[in-house]
């Protein structure tokens, strides 16, 4: 398998013009032949369903496939922020260039042009697209389209539906999905759980899925298969993802052949409610937002922090000469507003130095009095108020902002962040890596594609805010449904495939055996419990800072840990009946695996970008260092269980110029 | 099952207007049928409540018997006392229906049953209809059907401007009845029944015509608890007067 | 704290149910999910089955969770889904009842588990704008009134859990329905099919074996993201309209 050869496939041309001439000149498939011509669609989420209702619209027969109760359920639905385009209705200077060049930047420089530029150009059409839809978009006065802006840009180009943008587009991607299921055009296969890919003849052909309901092992053929599969943040267990959220579709193509790229690249996100207890299952996101009104500190001295870690003392009792804005400090002129990445480093930093703000020691304080103050003064000036209460005027204000976030944090905690500044520590929040993919979106393997999170195309290193919502209805809505054409144009004399070939027969009893072997070990040890401490190892060794030792050791330990699973795991209730811990057993018998390799792919990589910190690779002030001399390439890995091979795609840049990153 | 659908199969013939059964069958259909039928209820109690006021007016009653005749003998009343007959037992015979049809979408219910209902009125409406109707049998049974249908009420001959007509003294026969506690007791109970079931049927019938607005709804409620409160209370003070009279 | 739990299991549809007595050990910080965790660890390391039961974002917007608690849908706090539900709302020693949401139209498949497809088929029915992808005009070329826009927000919000139905002691689905229609029926672009979205809608809610509303208003109540029956008087309204005045 080794001597694969990379192709990005990118079209010849001008940056601008590239996507444009080759929607022009690609082949394309007949009406009459796209009736004949079958998808598979695995995840029916932001990229899954929009692209699922596309390519039925055009007529191809389309068979998408959930783990869910309903396609409704997929976590796209969680995104809060926004979703990001080049309308420039805002009339502030942006432009698709901008969006391109912003988004490649944000990336540390780690993604391919070409990709970038087409997700930009597609970005104002998915805005129509969703108006169309009947997406509540948040609106002016005077009717028109809102925008906000968000981390690492200077223009206003973010669309939103209050904290809920995510939600509004997936259902609007699935109503879309229901019109089509309605016309019958889509088969849904709602509960049904891909646990192989199937290969006929090198092609991709179809996928055996277990009915979570029944147990029932099926086969299922078409010409070609999609992944929308999303991403694969719960290989750290504490994550922003959704309890579901997994890398099995993935991982089982990954072990087909398909290659895994840039696996270690996860994006940690600054501001989540952190850990309260052992028994904690997932975190919580506080929107990005809060960081334009709120400033972070820690107590100056390490006595004051381990004094509020003993509950002696709260953050209001802290003197303001005794904080630390550290934000503020290091990065003067983004200061709060700094990207992601560096957020999120910082904190790690100031609470390794023991000056973390909750009982673990692990939090830091995201502080609104300031942000009151201010709000309440401009209030009481702007409405002649004598005597103001300003605290309360300024609340007034942050709650019309930020009142659902308060109000969550609240539920969450118990706490009343009004009074009392909010505790915040990053937690993993999306993953950059994904499955290797060319311009068309598809994989090495022929006839396989993957969409959105699932792919690893667009966001290079670290990803810029509201812009996952965009690249999944980008891959869904407008580039896929016309690359899908380059390799079905082929297939078009290739009869319905049938599921009685060989190669469905092994892959089914593959997968049977696989199960009867996870079932039979009848150790000692609960599924979550494994889960659990494959999290802890991938967050110390390969979390938000990492070295080349630690990523040894780390890479050890998943190895011992897998041992053990397969010695001790213990798998309750029947293989065919509903039995949500043998689910559970399969994704985290995979995330095993993947695991492995993310601490591969990051001690490989000898420099820091993005979500990537090597700590041999910063400068003396503990910057990112980056080599684009040697690492301005896509590590895409086939997997080999003794050791994984790398696969370099040399990245390009022909129109932005490789800066370092400084917020200073 | 014998219902309305069925029944109106029968009457209407396949003259494409399979719609009217379709939306009669439907479920805002059958919630429709409710609505209007008690929305007419609710104007009838009203005109029924100022007419047995004249109980109360001390004429040995001549007032009340008069005008028990007017509403017996004039044939545009008579005529809308057999809607009125038929809205009854329509709203009553679908009420039922839908109770038990309800009852079986629910299924299996929960053991600790604390389903959140903004009045308790709401969850038990066919319960309390089913009161009502026991009450207006009783109630129609000892004054309309005696009136009607048997010769056991005097005539009088002697009002000014009735002479020689014969109106029947139904004026004596509830004075007779209102003597007796059990009989007030069961009117009072059966009033408190309507009290309950109006107290959520008035605005509810709004709301299932489509008739909720933030500015306007508060007023039907509102309106619609007085309503449910006087028109009850009105009718309640009159077997108790008499009773004590 | 110490719970003593009260939970319905059941093998699947066919099996008659019955509740289960556990006592937890739990912590106010602890999500409702999280002490349910902690029981099926529990029941796991005396390698018994744990207690089926859907989860999957536990932050309160996929809508996956579906448990009664003591009676009611989600629990005792208003506005707040199961996931969101925190421990620190219970007390010692208290008993605490838990069943899965209970209709005919939401057969039960294991324990807390039950079916709600019949959700999506009334999505299918109409609960969309037909545009296909690409046929859209620009997204500013009709301004909708910001109000307006929120409104059909504040309908769209809904996250098809259920509760409505579970707390309906008809067992209606009216309020679901309803929020779609008016989600999509309040806005310029929805109201070109608004007519019949309502009919099929309306009628494949009845055929899923939802019941009739009674217009009670627990579920507006219940309903995790405080949707208003508001929403159900206008599909009433635009139900009428489209039987009278429709031409078919």
């Amino acid at each position: 398998m080794s001597n694969i050869t990379l192709n990005s496939n990118e079209p010849k041309g001008g940056l601008t013009n590239k996507w444009t001439d080759y929607r022009g000149s690609m082949n394309l498939v007949a009406p009459n032949n796209k009736r004949n011509l079958e998808v598979i669609i695995v995840g029916t989420g932001l990229a899954g369903a929009s692209a699922a209702s596309t390519l039925a619209e055009l007529g191809y027969k389309v068979k998408a496939f959930t783990f869910h109760d309903s396609p409704r359920r997929a976590h796209s639905i969680a995104a809060q922020g926004g979703i990001n385009a080049a309308k420039n209705y805002q009339n502030d200077g942006d432009s698709t260039f901008r969006l391109f060049y912003d988004t490649i930047k944000g990336g540390d420089y780690r993604s391919r042009e070409s990709n970038v530029h087409r997700l930009a150009e597609v970005s104002t059409n998915i805005i129509d697209q969703c108006v169309a839809q009947g997406v509540p978009f948040a609106r002016e006065y005077g009717g028109l389209l809102a925008n906000r802006s968000f981390g690492g840009v200077q223009v206003s180009r973010t669309f939103y539906a209050r904290g809920q943008t995510g939600q509004q587009l997936l259902i609007g991607a699935y109503q879309g999905l229901s019109r089509q299921i309605s016309n019958g055009q889509v088969e849904m296969y709602n509960r049904h759980e891909m646990l192989d890919l199937v290969l006929v003849d090198g092609k991709a052909r179809g996928i055996i899925t277990r009915n979570l309901v029944t147990g029932k092992i099926d086969r299922h053929a078409a010409h070609c298969v999609v992944l929308a599969t999303g991403g694969y943040g719960n290989v750290f267990y504490l994550s922003t993802n959704a309890m579901g959220c997994n890398v099995s579709a993935g991982w089982r193509s990954v072990k087909k052949g398909a290659l895994m790229a840039n696996p270690c690249f996860t994006q940690i996100h600054p501001t989540c409610i952190p850990v309260s207890g052992h028994y904690q299952s997932k975190l919580t996101l506080m929107s990005e937002s809060l960081r334009n009104d709120g400033r972070v500190w820690v107590p100056k001295t390490k006595a004051d922090a381990e004094a509020i870690q003993r509950g002696e003392k709260k953050g209001v009792d802290i003197a303001e000469a005794d904080r630390d804005y550290y934000l503020e400090r290091r990065y003067p002129a983004f200061g709060n507003l700094v990207p992601r990445d560096v957020a999120s480093r910082a904190a790690k930093i100031a609470c390794d130095e023991g000056k973390g703000v909750s009982p673990t020691g692990l939090a830091v304080f995201l502080d609104f009095a300031d942000a009151i103050q201010r709000y309440g003064k401009a209030e009481a000036i702007s409405k002649g108020i004598d005597n103001p209460d300003i605290v309360k005027l300024g609340e007034a204000i942050v709650k019309a902002k930020y009142g659902n976030l308060f109000q969550m944090y609240e539920k969450i905690t118990g706490e009343d962040p009004y009074k009392n500044p909010m505790k915040i520590y990053p937690a993993v929040h999306y993953t950059m890596g994904g499955i290797w993919v060319d311009y068309n979106l598809e994989t090495n393997v022929p006839g396989l594609f993957a969409l959105g999170e699932a792919n690893f195309s667009d966001h290079g290193a670290n990803r810029l805010g509201a812009s996952a919502l965009m690249q999944g209805l980008a891959d869904g809505y407008f580039v896929l449904p016309y690359t899908i054409g380059t390799f079905l144009s082929k297939e078009i004399r290739t009869p319905k495939i049938s599921t009685d070939s060989p190669e469905f027969a092994t892959a089914e009893r593959d997968v049977t055996d696989r199960l009867l072997k996870l079932k039979s070990i009848n150790g000692t040890q609960s599924v979550e419990s494994f889960h659990r401490r494959l999290g802890q190892i991938v967050w110390e060794y390969c979390g938000m800072s990492r070295t080349a030792e630690g990523l040894k050791t780390g890479r050890q330990k998943i190895r011992d840990l897998r041992d053990e699973f397969y010695k001790d795991v213990f798998i309750p209730g029947d293989l065919e009946d509903y039995n949500p811990e043998l689910e559970k057993a399969t994704r985290v018998a995979d995330f095993l695996e993947l695991g492995e390799l993310m601490m591969v792919d990051a001690l490989d990589r000898n420099e820091s970008c993005g979500g990537h910190f090597r700590e041999e690779y910063s400068t003396d002030e503990g910057e990112a260092k980056r080599d684009d001399e040697n690492y301005a390439y896509v590590s895409a890995w086939e997997w080999d269980d003794n050791q994984p091979i790398l696969h370099k795609e040399e990245l390009k840049f022909e129109n932005v110029e490789l800066k370092t990153r400084s917020y200073k | 099952m014998l219902s309305i659908h069925s029944i109106l199969r029968g009457i209407i013939f396949y003259n494409n207007m399979n719609w009217i059964i379709n939306f009669l069958t439907s479920s805002i259909g059958k919630k429709l049928v409710m609505s209007l039928t008690g929305l007419f209820l609710i104007t009838f109690l009203p005109v029924h409540l100022l007419g047995n006021l004249l109980l109360l007016k001390g004429d040995g009653g001549e007032a009340f018997n008069t005008y028990a005749y007017f509403m017996t003998n004039n044939p545009l009343i008579k005529f809308t006392s057999y809607g009125l007959y038929f809205f009854i037992l329509l709203h009553a015979v679908q009420g039922v229906l839908l109770a038990w049809q309800n009852k079986k979408s629910k299924g299996k219910k929960s053991l600790v049953n604390t389903y959140t209902n903004k009045t308790w009125a709401s969850n038990n409406m066919a319960l309390l209809g089913i009161l009502i109707f026991a009450f207006l049998c009783i109630h129609m049974g000892d004054f309309w059907f005696k009136m009607k249908f048997t010769n056991r009420i005097d005539i009088i001959d002697s009002y000014a401007g009735y002479e020689g007509v014969g109106i029947k003294d139904l004026y004596s026969r509830v004075s007779l009845a209102f003597k007796q506690l059990w009989i007030v007791l069961v009117y009072l109970i059966g009033l408190a029944a309507m009290a309950f079931h109006l107290l959520h049927g008035f605005a509810s019938a709004f709301q299932t015509l489509g008739i909720n607005h933030k500015k306007y709804t508060p007023i039907i409620k509102l309106l619609g608890i007085g309503y449910s409160i006087l028109i009850p209370l009105g009718f309640a003070i009159i077997p108790v007067i008499m009773f004590f009279k | 704290m110490k719970l003593n739990l009260k939970v319905w299991r059941q093998k699947n549809n066919k099996d008659e149910g019955r509740y289960e007595a556990h006592t937890v050990e739990a912590t106010g910080d602890m999500s409702f999910l999280e002490m349910m965790d902690v029981l099926n660890e529990q029941l796991i390391s005396e390698k018994k089955e744990p207690v089926a039961f859907e989860h999957d974002c536990r932050e309160g917007i996929c809508g996956s969770c579906n448990m009664v608690i003591n009676g009611k849908p989600h629990g005792p706090q208003q506005g707040t889904t199961t996931c969101q539900l925190h421990m620190r709302h219970f007390n010692d020693g208290d008993s605490i009842a838990i069943e899965p949401f209970r209709s005919a139209a939401f057969p039960v498949i294991k324990d807390l588990v039950v079916d709600r497809s019949a959700f999506d088929h009334i999505i299918q029915a109409g609960g969309y704008i037909s545009v296909n992808t690409g046929q859209a005009p620009d997204g500013n070329a009709i301004p909708i009134e910001k109000d307006l826009a929120g409104q059909s927000f504040d309908a769209a919000t809904c996250i098809g859990c259920g509760a409505c139905v579970a707390a309906c002691p008809n067992g209606s689905a009216m309020l679901f329905t309803s929020a779609k229609v008016a989600h999509l029926g309040l806005l310029p672009q929805g109201k070109v099919e608004h007519t019949k979205r309502v009919k099929n809608m309306v009628d494949t809610m009845d055929k899923e074996g939802f019941g009739m509303c009674s217009n009670i208003g627990a579920c507006e109540v219940e309903c995790p993201k405080e949707i208003s029956i508001e929403n159900i008087a206008m599909m009433n309204r635009s139900y009428l309209a489209s039987v009278f005045g429709g031409r078919e």
